[in-house]
């Protein structure tokens, strides 16, 4: 289940904060709002456009401009939110012209890319927005006619006095419209669902018609006048500083005007030490790093392995964990008591972001401002890093926000923001900063290696008696790494008599982070992939068990144990889960998970070959994210890439520590998943009667241990690390 | 040096590093920014373009060894008609999720297509397993070819009906 301190810093503003900021948006900005840099691209008639609040504009030939707030990283939002304000505002949505917003939170409210958040935050804010817009048409429609506002109604972008039959098009209200004082957001009625036109319609993404004919969209694609492009070579050491570096001989080199030195000291997410390279073209500042010689001073983290990491985690396992959890009923007792005892030691590694657009931001600083184009999930906490390391103030940083080639959680980040800002200003020049690869797996805020040291008891009837886990984990002071912690809630936690988790701490001097579904990707692994294993001890259905451990229809803390059991049956009857016989070689596992709000239950069936060769055959996913889902064919796209992306991480992935550096530099050692290895995959919505949540995420996290779970019914074998070592099969 | 190139049926001249990337020539010095940089080794794809008609890496092949062999980039697949249904195809399936690696997952399939015009699932495999899709958008790019093949969006892999 997700740790709460890995995304409070990006959503920890409540719904009425944003329902407030809005209405201050709505009401304050009507008269003389502008959006510079909105209408640039915009031909003579969209310029009379009429702004109804500071999503809508409608132009006086009818044109409808919605403005997106939130960063596109891949999850469809650029779509997803403007449907909910079209769907309100009443107009086709053929008819709807979309457009990136400029960070501004004072305007738009939160904007960020992170915790599946978006749907749960925008779902019912943004329809309301549409659905005021909507209002100040039909109240300056019925000003025109000198009808009551309650005889009006609105059908397509027209709004209709049923009683005369007459209408008025948008176009012809919205300069009226505008003149008008924003309805009370909390006011606004809003459509009944069945009522629905866009929202749960498919429709493909906006922006794709551009991504399929190679048009220039992303971060990386940022052109500026008169830019310059760099490189930053980055102490390979996490916290290394640089002493000294042959600066004047690496200006001689081709296509290069500048190396400086940059001592920023950060080692977590600000401009951290190294060496820049300013040039004309960027594959040549690249090249000059082959005569770049620096001296580092590698610091206190050079000592570091994640070999050293798993042999301490053994020793530290001995003893009692530096902090209890939860702590309920007796443990030492129960597993005294009980019939049957099991012990596993469970292990997942550091893994990489890797998103496929490697960082990179443009940067232009001059006369005190900067202008920033960014391919960020967060963009307000990255102006908070560059005011704060250029002493600015946020006003004087205006931020594009570009799409993102990716995101996983990388891009929640900004030190690639700060670090382009850094080197404009001292290149006197906009710049644009691109990282290589090897940049990118070697200085990234790794998913944090965990260790799990599981006991269980068990009656003679196979119930579980006793459960604990000793997780070895990162942090320091008592305080856990960055996704290195786990809550009080963690399933089987509540659901059995006798149960301790408890967590001890290892220094370390990585910098760890948010990678989708943090927290969640690793522990899911553990928990279920153990449960199997107590499931197989007591001779039980795995799934059936699971059902049975779940046990009443309740509500455990914000957890519904009666959602879960749901999709539990509805994966067990959609994969013909103990109706089908899989082949010799060949299995079926389950797992389920709730995270991000998220009910997800998933079965996996996988062959192992003779000599080892693993195929993961089907994926069966079974979810309830409540009664809408708002862009069904996005939902679907979602929900394939996240379990595809959590069979990746199992099959391949892992980043390796050696000497304080990252042993992995490209993707032929640090494995992403290929056509060739990824099955099948059927997705199912059950609709129940809850608020609709988010998808970027919930789906990863079961796929993990249901594939394992599947590799064991195939082969006898458990796998209890990670990723998967296909020599435990040959 | 000076090379010219042909570019989607166009001859730029364009002066350069002889070892330098066709990548970087196309993105940075011509301005077509549509190919895309992931690893800069030939394990991605997400560089892929159209040399004789032959997929290549761009990011590994120097501009000196191009020659006068024409070149396909995104900006120009849709000059021929199957490189059009191929973007139909990604449009209609509604493919991309982030959409960085799409150019190059649309350069080599409309490679195996001019080459192969009813591809098998093994035929899918074998040619568009060195184009990475980070948002794994695999299960779309194989329907979104046979679609553009006028086959059936039927997984053969899938036997669990």
């Amino acid at each position: 289940m997700m740790p709460a301190n890995d995304t409070a810093s990006v959503g920890s503003e409540s719904r009425r904060a944003f329902l407030r900021a809005s209405v201050a948006v709505g009401g304050g900005l009507l008269l003389d709002f502008s959006l510079p840099g909105m209408l640039r691209a915009r031909d003579n008639s969209q310029e009379a456009a009429s702004t109804l609040n500071a999503f809508v504009q409608i132009s006086n030939d009818g044109a409808v401009t919605i403005l997106s707030k939130n960063p596109e990283i891949g999850q469809g939002i650029k779509t997803m939110l403007p449907m909910l304000i079209a769907e309100e505002l009443d107009v086709d949505w053929a008819s709807v012209h979309i457009e990136q917003a400029l960070s501004d939170p004072t305007r738009y409210g939160q904007q960020f890319a992170g915790g599946s958040r978006a749907t749960p935050l925008n779902w019912e804010p943004l329809r309301r927005v549409g659905a005021a817009a909507r209002q100040m048409l039909m109240s300056a429609a019925a000003q025109s006619w000198s009808v009551p506002v309650s005889e009006c109604d609105t059908e397509s972008g027209r709004v209709i006095h049923r009683p005369s039959k007459r209408s008025l098009a948008y176009g012809r209200l919205a300069s009226k419209a505008a003149l008008l004082a924003a309805p009370d957001l909390a006011q606004v009625t809003l459509k009944d669902p069945k009522n629905f036109k866009i929202i749960g319609k498919s429709h493909p993404g906006v922006d794709s018609p551009l991504v399929v004919t190679g048009k220039p969209l992303f971060g990386i694609d940022v052109t500026v006048p008169g830019m310059l492009y760099a490189v930053f070579v980055k102490s390979p050491v996490f916290g290394g500083t640089v002493v000294s570096a042959n600066l004047e001989a690496v200006k001689t080199e081709a296509g290069v005007q500048d190396a400086f030195i940059v001592n920023g000291g950060a080692v977590f997410n600000g401009l951290g030490n190294g060496v820049a390279i300013v040039g004309t073209n960027w594959w040549q500042v690249n090249q000059a790093r082959e005569t770049l010689q620096v001296v580092w001073d590698e610091g206190a983290s050079a000592a570091q392995s994640s070999a050293g990491f798993a042999k301490q985690a053994v020793a530290i396992s001995t003893r009692a964990p530096g902090a209890k959890v939860v702590a309920d009923g007796d443990v030492t007792q129960a597993l005294g008591a009980a019939a049957q005892r099991l012990e596993a030691a469970y292990s997942y590694p550091f893994i990489s972001h890797a998103t496929l657009e490697p960082q990179n931001c443009t940067a232009h600083f001059h006369d005190g401002k900067v202008e920033i184009w960014a391919p960020t999930q967060n963009p307000d906490a990255g102006r908070k890093i560059v005011a704060k390391t250029l002493g600015l103030t946020d006003a004087d940083i205006t931020i594009h926000m570009v799409r993102c080639g990716g995101g996983f959680g990388r891009r929640l980040m900004n030190d690639y923001m700060v670090e382009a800002a850094w080197i404009s200003k001292q290149a006197g020049a906009p710049v644009k900063l691109l990282w290589n690869r090897q940049d990118d797996l070697q200085h990234d805020f790794y998913r944090p290696a965990g260790f799990h040291f599981f006991k269980a008891g068990l009656d003679g009837a196979g119930k579980l008696q006793a459960f604990s886990d000793h997780f070895v984990s990162f942090g320091e002071n008592g305080k856990a790494a960055p996704s290195a912690d786990m809550g009080a809630n963690e399933f089987p936690a509540k659901f059995v008599p006798n149960l301790e988790l408890g967590i001890s701490f290892m220094p370390l001097g990585v910098p760890t982070g948010p990678l989708r579904a943090p927290g969640s990707n690793g522990l899911a692994f553990v928990f279920q992939s153990f449960i199997d294993e107590i499931a197989h001890a007591a001779g039980q259905d795995p799934l059936q068990y699971r059902i049975d451990l779940l046990g009443e229809r309740r509500q455990v803390g914000a957890f519904d144990t009666g959602r879960m059991i749901d999709v539990l049956a509805l994966v067990r009857d959609k994969s013909g889960w103990g109706r089908r016989k899989p082949p010799k070689g060949s299995g079926m596992g389950v797992a389920f998970y709730y995270s991000h709000l998220g009910y997800f239950a998933e079965v996996v069936h996988a062959t192992v070959a003779a000599g080892g060769k693993i195929t993961v055959d089907k994926v069966w996913v079974a979810s309830d994210v409540g009664s809408q889902i708002i862009n069904p064919l996005g939902a679907e796209n979602q929900v394939q890439g996240a379990a595809l992306d959590g069979i990746g991480t199992a099959l391949g992935q892992v980043i390796t520590l050696e000497n304080g550096k990252v042993v992995q530099s490209n993707f032929n050692d640090f494995l992403l998943l290929r056509m060739n290895q990824a099955p099948p995959i059927e997705v199912h919505f059950l609709k129940t009667e809850h608020p609709p949540t988010g998808l970027g995420e919930p789906a990863l996290p079961p796929v993990l241990p249901a594939l394992c779970n599947a590799l064991f019914a195939a082969s006898g074998v458990r796998i209890r690390s990670l990723p998967i070592d296909p020599q435990l099969f040959a | 040096m000076l090379f010219t190139l042909r570019i989607n049926g166009k001859a730029r001249e364009v002066e350069a590093d002889p070892q330098m990337p066709l990548l970087w020539v196309l993105r940075d010095l011509l301005d077509l920014k549509g190919t895309k940089f992931g690893c800069g080794k030939s394990f991605c794809g997400a560089c892929t373009v159209h040399l004789n008609g032959a997929p290549v890496r761009s990011c590994v092949t120097q501009v000196s060894s191009v020659g006068s062999a024409p070149i396909t980039t995104i900006e120009g697949v849709a000059t021929s008609a199957l490189g059009r249904a191929v973007q139909n195809a990604w449009l209609a399936v509604d493919v991309v999720q982030c959409g960085y690696c799409q150019a190059g997952q649309i350069m080599s399939a409309s490679a195996l297509l001019a080459k192969n015009p009813k591809p098998s699932d093994a035929d899918i495999d074998k040619a568009m397993s060195g184009n990475i899709c980070r948002c794994a958008t695999y299960t779309r790019i194989r329907a979104a070819i046979k679609q553009a093949a006028g086959m059936p969006a039927t997984d053969s892999r899938d036997t669990f009906a």
